[in-house]
This record gives C-alpha cells, structure tokens and sequence, in this order.
C-alpha cells in the first residue's frame, strides 16, 4: 500500500473517491503476495496490482461497484472458479482480494 | 471511537513518518470493514466488540514483530468474522560509504525497493545533494563519525564503496561493531586480501571478518555502475530472505520470500 499512497492522495486532493484492492490471502502459488494493493478511482484511474495483471481488469470494475454503494466487498479469484469467473490465475492458486471505499 | 476518514488520514501519516504499525480490518463477516489501527503506543478504531479487539490487537503485534501480514478468523458478537492483519514493519535500511559512482544508481534502486537510504562520505564534493537527489540522508563525515551518530540495527545493511583503505577500513571496524545483518566491501580479490590481512593484524576476529561480504555482490558479471548496484541488491536481497542467489531453475521449493510466503513490504 506504501507504493500506491502517493497515487492514491493525489487523485483524494483533485476531488476524486478512491476504492483500494488489498491481497489478503493466496492459497498455492500466486503471483503477488497478502498485502499487495490497487487502487481505483472514480475517474477510472488505477494503480499499483494486486495479480500482476491476472485479475487487475475484473477488480477494477468491482472497486467502481464499491464506489458506487459505499460497501467493501470481498473477492475470490483462483482456478477452482474458472466456471464462475472469466478471469483467472494462470499460475494455478487462488487469492482473496478486498476491496473497500477510502473513507473521505 | 475514532470515525474511518480519521484512522485513513492517521494511516498515511503513520506511514510516512515510517512507524511500524498494524492495520486490522473485518473482511468478511459484520461490521464488514470495521478497522483497527495499532500503533506503537495507541490504538484507533474498534471491530465492534471489545474482546475481539483485544484478539485482533495482540495477533496483530505478534505478526508485525514476524513481518507477515495475515487473514484469521475469530468469533465475534454476531459470529464469525475474518479480520485481516496487515503489518508495516520499519523499513530496512541502506547505509552506503563512499558517495561513490556506483552509490548514484545504489540508493536509486535501493529506494524502489523500499529502503530507507544514507550516504556518508567525508569528501564533501562528492556527497551533495545534487548528486543524490533521492536520498534520505547525506552525511559528511568520516565513517566512524557517522556511525558513532547512527542507531544501527539488525534491519540495516551496509555497502562500503570508497576503494580507499584511510575510508573504508575504519567503515568495516566501525560497522563490525553494529548489529548489521549485511556488511559488504568493494575491491578486486586482491584488495580483499589484503584487506583480511590489514584487519586481522588491527585485532578483527576470523569470526567478525566472515561476516563481511567481499568482493560485494553476486556473480552476475556486473561492470557497470547500474550493473553493479543490481548485483549488490541482489545479494542483499537474498540475505534479507536467507537465500542464496543462484538461479530458480532447476530449484525446487517457494519462488517468493522466506521459507513461508512473506508479505509485501
């Protein structure tokens, strides 16, 4: 989160709300660990991975939800949801992603 | 009670003044997103209930000490809750003598990786501001100067890059008598030889010498300053998770971290 807070407070200070994607839990081998982070903004910015680029789509959309009700969600993405999800890790583990508003 | 935009703005504060700290939050069950900033001496927020604050605040020192953020799951008022425990350990430092060539591209990386980064050098056209615009702090003084100034701890690393036995033996003497988990000198093979000689006869044990890394660096052919600096970061790397260095190929085991996976720094 460290390397995305500069990111993240200057979009805060041009007026924009900022969802953040945090890593909290890999199961088998993923490709960035619990505590990697991105961050979404209402204008549709983004920065930092959370998959190095497995899943970053499919989160983005979700943390533009989470903009949009005010409530955290949290995320499954792995191969055992290759039938729900249209994303995947190619690395074959799974992760739990948690995206939440930044409160303002 | 503090509200969330409070514990945000403490958050980054905190973050940048660089405190260790542990943020808890509810991911999965109520109050979903309910958080608990622990700080070394003050806690901010609540989880919803007092006992599981307690839990949350005792395992989220226990994981910061072990520099590992981690999900756990605890029983709350209204159920089971997962509560994720992120750490923010101090980060490592960098300290480098000599504010040499290779010192530019050095602490350049160094900061990308997430260390806090010094050069210390007594030459004072040689340690400026200009020349190392990224750094946190810029000493001029003689090693043992600098050192007898610098809280050294086991989460410090120190490269010596002078190439000037009058520089960077008192820096070796000086920084054997810290706590460093990474002492590393430049030289050819000859200068390390000479330098083993030069310190044993000053009273270094065999036991301190071993512990110096020489030449610096791991054997990727590095001859360029940014060569260089990726070689010595490597190595320094590499004793940061109590690695080796040598290629994955072929290896068996985790690609990431220590023997457990670690949590992003």
């Amino acid at each position: 989160m460290k390397d995305i807070l500069p990111d993240m407070e200057a979009w805060r200070a041009a007026g924009n709300r900022v969802a953040l994607a945090t890593v909290i839990k890999v199961e088998g081998s993923a490709p960035r660990p619990v505590g990697a982070s991105m961050a979404v903004s209402d204008a549709g910015e983004f920065t930092g991975s959370v998959s190095g680029g497995c899943v970053e789509t499919a989160v983005f959309e979700e943390a533009q939800e989470v903009l949009r009700t005010g409530r955290p969600k949290l995320l499954h993405y792995g191969i055992t949801d290759d039938m729900a999800w249209d994303v995947g890790l190619a690395c074959g583990g799974a992760i739990d992603v948690f995206v939440e508003p930044v409160a303002e | 009670m503090s509200d969330p935009a409070e514990i945000y703005a403490r958050l980054t504060t905190e973050l940048e003044r660089k405190t260790p700290l542990a943020v808890a939050t509810v991911v999965s069950g109520d109050p979903l997103g309910a958080k608990l900033l622990v700080l070394p001496d003050e806690i901010l927020g609540s989880l919803g209930s007092p006992a599981l604050d307690a839990a949350a605040i005792a395992d989220a020192r226990a994981q910061l000490e072990a520099e590992r953020s981690i999900t756990r799951t605890y029983s709350g008022p209204e159920g089971e809750v997962d509560v994720f425990l992120q750490v923010f350990p101090t980060p490592p430092t960098l300290l480098i003598f000599g504010a040499v060539h290779v010192a530019q591209p050095l602490s350049v990386f160094a900061k990308h990786l997430g260390f806090e980064v010094i050069v210390s050098d007594a030459r004072t056209k040689l340690a400026t501001e200009e020349r190392f615009p990224d750094v946190d702090r810029i000493i001029q003084a003689w090693p043992d100067e600098a050192l007898a100034d610098l809280p050294v701890a086991p989460n410090w690393y120190i490269a010596i890059l002078t190439h000037d036995p009058k520089f960077d033996e008192p820096a070796l003497i000086g920084a054997l008598e810290t706590p460093a988990r990474y002492i590393g000198a430049v030289g050819s093979r000859k200068t390390n030889i000479d330098r083993r000689r030069r310190l044993t006869e000053a009273g270094v044990s065999p036991e301190d010498l071993a512990r110096v890394r020489g030449p610096i660096g791991l054997d990727i052919g590095a001859s360029t300053p940014a060569e260089m600096a990726v070689s010595i970061l490597g190595e320094i790397i590499a004793e940061r998770h109590g690695r080796t260095g040598a290629a994955l190929t072929g290896k068996a085991g985790p690609i990431r971290g220590d023997a457990e996976p670690v949590a992003a720094r």
